[in-house]
């Protein structure tokens, strides 16, 4: 940087901190809210400092929730988002290498079939879409949770600008020899694309794992519930106290597997989010 | 943007498209085909016909004024949410950008909040600023602000919004920060050289080269603040007190879903989908841009 020394730098540093821990403290809140007992959370104001209440607190939120146990909702999460992103995935990659990779009829139909879904997020049409979901039966079940969640985009228009950078005499050379389409795919393509692949596994991880309109409206039995739409019925409502150093706990349960994808794949994570957004 | 060597092959191609076609047609043109449909019917008051009623629905929303009210909502909702993560997370990347020591810190304490649902962000923030029990709360109190979000409007206007930009920070420093990398260091030590202070370089220099960042964030922004959020509207306040935080999302929800209002959620569905392909579009050409440039 040009300055290097003087009071400009303690500045940056000083409102470095400043925004770390704004941006830090209602994760950190929350972390104390789940070691406090129900009435040191009560208090007024409650204590800034962690309690002991921790391992009370979280086994019963794991074993026992509120009506659900937490550790049901986290498994329903996991299933969801491993779903979620292995289905987008798999579906994503073969239908780039069609696209990319093969001359056939109606193949630009095919194209835009599938790149119109990049314009609309579920949100948009989702009281039909939660109608073609109740017809088909897939209501409190984990295909009615995933399925209609992959129907997008991105993935295919990612895997499609990278297969579009792969050499021509990779394709060449393998025909060359004699490998057929599934043999390249397999043995030459795939092995190419896995940093994409991983990093994108990444992202949609994150993604299926804080989903909240679609499986709010899919899920009506508590059992079925992911933990971010569990944590909104534990919530105390204004004017009752309910059990907040509980419901804490799950909030931090909650975070903590899409946060540990974060800080530990970071570099993924990274070129990720950004590949995906280009 | 055709590969010159491509397999020769009848069937497979179908057979590797088979799975995206089917989810496609099935979770995506069939709803959105009966959105469009639905949209220009209205259910006799039994529910056992449809009459065709054009575009009546249409009519009807939009000289409701709920609906205008949360076309008004949205708009202050979206620009406020916008604008606070997009400035702070400028401010920190600026800032980021700048220490040597410590950096790679500052950058994962800055964006390990992505990884929070914006559903529990809403419940974080609740439990800070609940005039019950949140500490937040307690402290404004004291300060002598009468906090009432679950009364008053405004507060709880100012509750999500504050919930739903501090989620996205995150999201904006990353880019913002790595539009910043990708500025040539020769340009700011020249402007150095030349006497410019920190103040005169960012305006002149680095925030014009950081445009199509902003731009593109600017798009994302939005897009979040329309869609995204649900999930902290519906755990914070859902869309209360008295429709002071109905965004479009959320009434085309609450019409569908606590109203079964279908007609009308229908219609609304297809004025967002009118919008979300304006913003597709401004995003598109934004990007054919800067490919070319």
């Amino acid at each position: 940087m040009v300055e290097r020394r003087g009071i400009g730098t303690i500045l940056t540093h000083l409102a470095l901190i400043l925004g770390v821990a704004v941006l830090c403290f209602p994760i950190y809140l929350a972390f104390v809210g789940s070691t406090l007992s129900h009435d040191e959370i009560l208090s007024v104001p409650m204590p800034l400092w962690p309690g002991g209440q921790m391992v009370e607190n979280y086994s019963q939120a794991l074993a026992a929730g509120t009506q659900v146990p937490v550790a049901r909702m986290l498994f329903n999460s996991m299933v969801m988002a491993i779903g979620i992103a292995a289905g987008k995935i798999i579906i994503s990659i073969l239908s780039a290498y069609a696209i990319v990779y093969f001359r056939f009829p109606f193949r630009m139909l095919a194209f835009w079939a599938i790149f119109m879904t990049l314009m609309l997020p579920v949100e948009v049409r989702i009281v039909p879409t939660y109608e073609v979901a109740a017809s088909l039966g897939m209501l409190n079940s984990y295909s009615g949770l995933i399925l209609p969640l992959i129907a997008s985009a991105t993935a295919t228009f990612l895997y499609r600008q990278f297969f579009l950078t792969v050499p021509e005499e990779l394709a060449e050379a393998a025909r060359v020899d004699g490998a057929g389409p599934v043999r390249f795919f397999k043995d030459i393509l795939l092995p190419l694309s896995r940093t994409n692949t991983a990093a994108l596994f990444v992202i949609l991880f994150i993604y299926g794992w804080n989903q909240y309109l679609w499986p709010l409206l899919v899920t009506t039995r508590p059992e079925m519930n992911t933990v971010v739409i569990g944590l909104q019925q534990m919530m105390p409502s204004a004017d009752d106290y309910g059990n907040w150093p509980v419901t804490m706990a799950a909030a931090i349960l909650a975070i903590l597997p899409p946060v540990a994808v974060v800080v530990f794949m970071q570099r993924l994570f990274i070129k990720g989010l950004i590949e995906s957004e280009k | 943007m055709e590969k010159r060597v491509s397999f020769n092959h009848r069937l497979l191609p179908y057979l590797l498209l088979l799975p995206q076609l089917a989810v496609t047609a099935v979770f995506f043109f069939w709803p959105a085909a009966q959105a469009l449909y639905q949209s220009v019917l209205q259910p006799d008051p039994f529910g056992f016909d449809n009459r065709f009623v054009g575009l009546s629905n249409f009519q009807y929303i939009l000289s409701d004024r709920y609906y205008l009210e949360a076309f008004g909502t949205t708009a202050i909702f979206s620009s406020l949410v916008t604008f606070i993560s997009m400035a702070t997370a400028l401010f920190l990347a600026v800032a980021a950008d700048q220490v040597i020591r410590g950096a790679n810190a500052y950058k994962t304490l800055i964006i390990w909040p992505y990884a929070v649902a914006p559903a529990v962000a809403g419940v974080m923030w609740i439990f800070m600023m609940q005039p019950s029990i949140g500490v937040i709360a307690y402290y404004m109190k004291v300060a002598g602000f009468r906090w009432n979000p679950t009364l008053d409007g405004t507060h709880a206007m100012a509750l999500v919004v504050l919930a739903s930009a501090w989620k996205q920070i995150s999201y904006n420093f990353l880019f913002f920060l790595a539009g910043l990398q990708a500025i040539p260091r020769s340009l700011i030590e020249a402007a150095a050289i030349d006497g410019a202070g920190r103040w005169l370089r960012f305006r002149t220099i680095i925030f014009p080269l950081l445009s199509p960042t902003t731009f593109f964030l600017l798009v994302v922004n939005i897009a979040y603040a329309f869609f995204e959020t649900f999930g902290v509207i519906h755990t914070m306040t859902s869309g209360g007190p008295g429709r002071s935080t109905t965004t479009l999302v959320y009434k085309v929800y609450a019409d569908g879903f606590v109203g079964q209002d279908l007609g009308s959620s229908a219609a609304q569905s297809v004025i967002l989908m009118a919008v979300v392909s304006l913003l597709t579009i401004v995003q598109f050409r934004y990007i054919e841009r800067r490919v070319h440039y």
